[in-house]
């Protein structure tokens, strides 16, 4: 019987239980015995010029070894911008130094290495700053004006631009259009553990960093480069990662610095953030104003759809720059319009820098063509499912280019929708709808339907290849390495599925390693949700392969012919045809040579997983709270290896999702100082505000990998956060609200009820 | 200053600063890192631990202040290697993903089932109130705690000096 | 993340915590749950140089019956005081908002007395206190007072307490069967409330009334409570609820709103206390 598809609990898990599991800052390796622990003295200034750094009265503090300004730098080269296209000038110095400008507040502009942890706090409130301030460039509106110019030697806050305007006529056609500015709002990454990271160099040269991050291999490159090392000095281990939704990938350049100050002080380095650094230090999520447009007939036909986008890159650009041309490239989303239009700016400005956040520029994409889809469908009077359905892509097994540019694997949008409609009663919910609102409850419900596409195991660095290596050893035991960078998402477990399913070894007697690059050089870690496609496809590729070495190895021995041998999973083995007591096991293949397998998977291209969400929320039309009382999700990600984990992933995307729609947004003053930088300020979405979620099963296969599996990890969000939005609007669309943006807060539905009730267009 | 206490049965006495906070104690003088520090505003409960039956964050507390207490961590909730019901039911029912969450939720879920022997969705909840999590969605985890309720009184006590942990 | 440094000092009677006040000076605070003082302390915010432990001050431990009031010893926590079935029986506006304060963890720790002391404008027992119209007894080196509770808070985080007095005790009107209502409008269930209303009908016949956040302190809602001593309607005097008000605008709510949330929060307060609607106070506005 297949073990896969079914619900294995996680092999992780006993030790995570019990000891709990190893982070960087739990770590106890003898090479960072001594360590120093570093603390960095970040600006409390959004814009300004520094006009001092006095670390004089910080190295008299106790147990102070050295204070970093920088003027103390030496040989530290400075690091170029992250992509080769942006301007030079936007480079991030590894400290302000006197004369320099801070761009946000938590930019670094010293740091300080005491014998203990607690001293370095002290230490660090003893280096004297001053910061002449300039004025705070908050949001994209703000930063286009270029009023005030972040960075005077590019002379604009403009970082990049991606496609053209919409022709003049591209809505002549349509006898309806809707057009609206919306936010997907910046929002915190916010896993449980913050960034960390230590350092010890060895009497060989080599130093061995331990950092939290999601890909191991990425991550020594980046260091490597930063320092002007040869990698091959450079050995990267990851510990335990406590979640990471995108922020961890690639490294930061605190992390080279600690290695950079473990060779200075000649001794090992230890750095674990605050939650407070950690929430203006790490990069954040999403950041885009956009104006949406659809045009389409009173018949429900949609004919053509304009998405402008403004990227808010925040102080220093980064990977956020080019998530708008993921958005870009999954506008259409599951539409077929005919004309889909795209276009993105990206601007620098006062705040945290962006990144990949749980979906990455998909999600951003998917709730501008929801709610393009509810405005259309509230201006003609229909149905939003109706809507949607009228306007799918049809179903299709063949790839399929949309009018934005990307080609879809597989998909049957109208199935997903009806699915969660019927698993959520979705008529009967609309007639309780009516019935309060005919009765004009205080507590009305508020229905909200979204579909969606999405893109995974995309190239992020690594094209759509992964690597695995396979060896059973002679005691029966087997170990797995692999090119992927697990952080709660259980690749332990799955990957030993994969290996067991070929090979009957039981799962716990495998263990899977990932994450060293003495170990496994090559990898692409995990993020864009690539892993099981292209990791576990390397890995089940590697088991297969194995079971053919040992084949012609067993006939050999045998002195058999290698096609009379079959697998025996009972046996862990291989016997031969009619005779089943007569054959070897793996192990006893593995006794006299390595049996051993290393192999590179390639997808031949991204997938797409798709679904359909149903938000049920109730709202108090007097202070304009809602709840959410039901989730229901269809989430089609193919194939499902492990359907334990599969759900797993769904949960956690889709309370991220219900978390940005009602509740999220890092916010700043005026000045640019954050209002949201602790978790009693960021509403971090808790148990009390989440249901338990409906979750519907649905998988259509890919052609694109042999396990026939999509990537699940950021699907719940990008269907969850429009489908909740969509339900708070709709909650209180009977008293004429057409919009609210998110986080769709009380205050924000109140008023935009007060809003519609005196008549002002909303 | 000296601290005496008692962690998962093993009487310690250590020297401390007085600012030095219990988690920090446990972690890095007692080497009990399954106890994790989410946040620096007593928000996410990773650092949840039971201290004379109580389950409190042991990120405000100082180690002082836990003088001559008893003390119980997640290494101390298993007995001879047999998984407590409310670690086996985490297990079984999915309810950690990353795990740095995961010691304080599976302590502050003892401490809901010592005052709630069988509560409802709802209850646990509320219960879980005080410990984020960023990637379960909270869902397997309420799961974890009504599957562990069903082996009854066990679920909500500590067993390190077989006391009960109360309300 | 840690506070600055600081001296300990552990005591077990009040005498000898009225002593080391006086001994430390103004730089010495008390400690009691450490709920409210540490996390401020850890943000650095609070610098105190000596920390005087009073959890083990047994003496300040109680609920009880005393005359026509309870007497509630400054010791007591939160968890103490929702399960006392004393407070529920006499004053069951207390218990209820105890339960409401912050999650389990922070309710193990956290006293009556500290809370009062701290004197957070968004805190939940001191809105409570206020519109039972309670008297806080502390203790210094004079010896002991009693000060209405109307007259405890004075700003921001600014008691009427002198230096060297700590807050022994709590007395609050026995309210019995007497209505109540508590009100708290919050994002998140364990959150500061963004606006809380108390309203509770008090032994000689009027209705107290308090809110939590409209101010630099907690604040009676006086114009709504002399409304309806008045005789004016539920709906009439809670239209009054954010007079005398000075609401602040932050990143949960503006004043307007808050205004509003005053309004809305006190007449729905004031109908559960009247018994005229069903729902408990816990469901009509959480989650």
């Amino acid at each position: 019987m297949s073990i896969l598809g079914t619900r294995v609990v996680r092999t992780e898990d006993p030790l995570f239980l019990t000891r709990g599991a190893v982070y960087t800052d739990d770590l106890t390796d003898e090479r960072l015995a001594g360590a120093l622990h570093a603390t960095f003295v970040r600006s409390t200034v959004a814009h300004g010029t520094v006009t001092e750094v006095d670390a004089s009265a910080a190295r008299e503090a106790p147990g102070v070894v050295a204070v970093y300004t920088a003027a103390d730098l030496g040989d530290l080269q400075p690091v170029p911008p992250p992509l080769p296209f942006l301007d030079a000038g936007f480079a991030r110095p590894w400290l302000v130094p006197v004369g320099g400008r801070v761009h946000f507040v938590g930019d670094l502009l010293a740091v300080v290495l005491t014998e203990e942890r607690y001293q370095g706090e002290d230490a660090a409130e003893a280096v004297v700053v001053d910061i002449d301030p300039l004025p705070a460039v908050i949001g994209t509106a703000a930063s286009a004006t270029d009023e005030t110019v972040l960075f005077p030697e590019v002379g604009t806050n403009k970082v990049a631009a991606f496609g053209e305007p919409a022709p003049e006529d591209f809505f002549a056609d349509c006898e309806v259009v809707v057009t609206r500015a919306i936010a997907n709002q910046r929002v915190a990454a916010a896993p449980l553990e913050t960034r960390a990271a230590s350092a010890a160099w060895g009497e060989d040269g080599r130093v061995t960093i331990w950092c939290t991050n999601q890909g191991a291999q990425q991550a020594q490159g980046q260091i490597a480069g930063w320092l002007g090392l040869d990698p091959a000095l450079v050995h990267l281990v990851t510990p335990d990662v406590g979640g990471g939704f995108g922020a961890k990938i690639g490294a930061d350049q605190e992390y080279a610095f600690v290695a950079w100050l473990a060779k200075q002080a000649e001794r090992p380095v230890r750095w674990t953030e605050s939650r407070s650094e950690n929430m203006t230090g790490m990069l954040q999520g999403r950041a885009q104003d956009q104006v949406i447009t659809i045009g389409g007939d009173r018949d429900g036909t949609v004919k053509a759809y304009s998405l402008v986008v403004q990227q808010d890159c925040g102080a220093y650009p980064r990977i956020g720059t080019v998530l708008p041309t993921l958005t870009m490239l999954m506008a259409a989303a599951v539409y077929d319009i005919p004309k889909v239009h795209a276009q993105a700016t990206c601007y620098a400005t006062n705040g945290t820098s962006i990144g990949a956040y749980r979906g990455a520029g998909r999600p951003e994409a998917t709730a501008a063509a929801e709610r393009a889809m509810d405005l259309f469908a509230a201006e003609i009077g229909m149905d939003p499912a109706d809507v949607r359905r009228k306007n799918f892509i049809a179903p299709f097994t063949q790839p399929f280019t949309t009018a934005s540019g990307a080609t879809y694997d597989s998909g049957d949008y109208a199935a997903a929708l009806d699915r969660v409609l019927e698993a959520a009663g979705y008529a009967d919910l609309r007639a309780e709808q009516a019935r309060r609102r005919e009765r004009g409850d205080v507590r009305q419900l508020g229905i909200g339907v979204s579909a969606y596409v999405e893109i995974t195991g995309a190239d992020s660095g690594h094209g759509t290849s992964e690597n695995a290596e396979l060896e059973v050893h002679p005691d029966g035991t087997a170990t797995v390495l692999t090119g992927t960078s697990p952080h709660g998402q259980g690749h332990a477990t799955t990957w030993a599925m994969l290996a067991s399913e070929q090979l009957g070894i039981p799962v716990e007697k495998i263990t899977v390693l990932h994450g060293d690059t003495d170990r496994i050089p090559d990898g692409g870690g995990t993020m864009g949700s690539r892993s099981l496609q292209q990791g576990g496809a390397a890995v089940h590729q590697a088991a297969v392969e194995l079971v053919e070495v040992a084949r012609k190895r067993a006939a050999e021995l045998l002195e058999a012919n290698p096609d009379d041998l079959e697998v025996d999973l009972v046996n862990a083995g291989l016997s031969v045809k009619g005779t089943p007591g007569v054959g070897m096991t793996w192990a006893q293949l593995a006794a006299d040579e390595q049996l051993i397998v290393q192999t590179t998977f390639t997808a031949n291209a991204p997938t797409f997983p798709f679904g359909a969400h149903v938000a049920v929320v109730e709202t108090d039309v007097e202070s304009g709270k809602a709840v959410v009382t039901r989730l229901i999700t269809v989430d089609d990600a193919g194939t499902i290896i492990n359907p334990l984990l599969a759900e797993g992933q769904r949960h956690g995307g889709i309370a991220q999702g219900v978390g940005q729609a009602l509740l999220e947004e890092i916010l700043y003053d005026e000045d640019g100082n954050p209002q949201t930088s602790t978790f009693a300020d960021y509403p971090f979405v808790s148990a009390t505000e989440l249901p338990s979620f409906e979750l519907v099963e649905m998988a259509t296969p890919t052609p694109m990998n042999p396990l026939g599996a999509k990537g699940i990890g950021e699907a719940g969000t990008i269907g969850s956060t429009p489908a909740v939005q969509s339900a708070v609007v709709d909650s209180v669309a009977h008293l004429g609200v057409r919009h609210v943006d998110m986080p769709a807060t009380s205050m924000r539905v109140w008023r935009a009820i007060r809003e519609a009730q005196k008549g002002s267009t909303n | 200053m000296q601290v005496s206490m008692t962690v998962n049965g093993q009487q310690r006495t250590d020297e401390v600063e007085p600012r030095t906070l219990l988690a920090h104690h446990l972690r890095d003088n007692l080497g009990l890192t399954a106890t994790n520090i989410g946040c620096d505003s007593t928000s996410c409960g990773a650092c949840t631990v039971i201290v004379d039956g109580l389950t409190v964050k042991s990120c405000t507390v100082l180690a002082l202040q836990a003088e001559g207490s008893e003390v119980t961590t997640l290494e101390g909730l298993s007995t001879d290697g047999e998984l407590h019901p409310v670690q086996a039911a985490f297990r079984s029912e999915h309810g950690l993903q990353c795990g740095f969450c995961t010691s304080g939720m599976v302590m502050a879920a003892v401490g809901v089932l010592a005052d709630n022997p069988n509560p409802t969705d709802r209850e646990v909840r509320e219960g879980l109130e005080g410990n984020l999590c960023r990637c379960t969605g909270y869902h397997n985890i309420v799961q974890a705690v009504l599957k562990a309720a069903e082996s009854g009184p066990a679920a909500g006590q500590v067993p390190s000096s077989k006391q009960e942990v109360s309300a | 993340m840690i506070p600055a440094p600081f001296e300990y000092v552990r005591v077990s009677t009040v005498d000898e915590a009225v002593a080391a006040l006086a001994e430390h000076g103004e730089d010495a605070k008390i400690l009691a749950g450490g709920h409210s003082l540490l996390p401020i302390m850890k943000l650095r915010l609070a610098v105190p140089s000596v920390l005087i432990d009073i959890s083990g001050v047994q003496e300040l431990s109680y609920v009880r019956v005393d005359g026509d009031g309870v007497a509630i010893g400054a010791g007591t926590r939160h968890f103490e005081l929702e399960s006392s079935e004393v407070a529920q029986a006499e004053v069951p506006l207390l218990p209820h908002v105890a339960s409401r304060v912050g999650d389990p963890q922070v309710r193990h720790k956290g006293t009556l007395g500290g809370t009062v002391a701290h004197c957070d404008p968004a805190s939940d027992l001191p809105t409570a206190l206020l519109a039972l119209g309670a008297t806080v007894v502390v203790q210094g080196p004079a010896g002991r007072r009693s000060i209405p509770i109307t007259e405890f808070f004075l700003g921001f985080f600014e008691t009427a307490m002198e230096e060297g007095e700590l807050v022994v005790e709590l007395r609050v009107p026995r309210t019995g069967a007497g209505g109540w209502g508590y009100e708290k409008f919050t994002r998140r269930e364990n959150d500061w409330p963004i606006v809380a209303a108390a309203a509770v009908h008090l032994p000689d016949g009027s209705v107290g009334v308090a809110l939590a956040n409209m101010g630099g302190v907690v604040l009676k809602a006086s114009a709504v409570e002399a409304a309806l001593a008045e005789g004016k309607t539920i709906e009439e005097a809670a239209e009054l609820a954010a007079e005398g008000t000075s609401p602040s605008s932050d990143m949960h709510a503006d004043a307007e709103y808050r205004s509003h949330l005053a309004r809305l929060l006190t007449k729905r307060a004031l109908k559960v206390a009247a018994g005229e609607t069903g729902a408990s106070t816990a469901e009509s506005t959480a989650a």
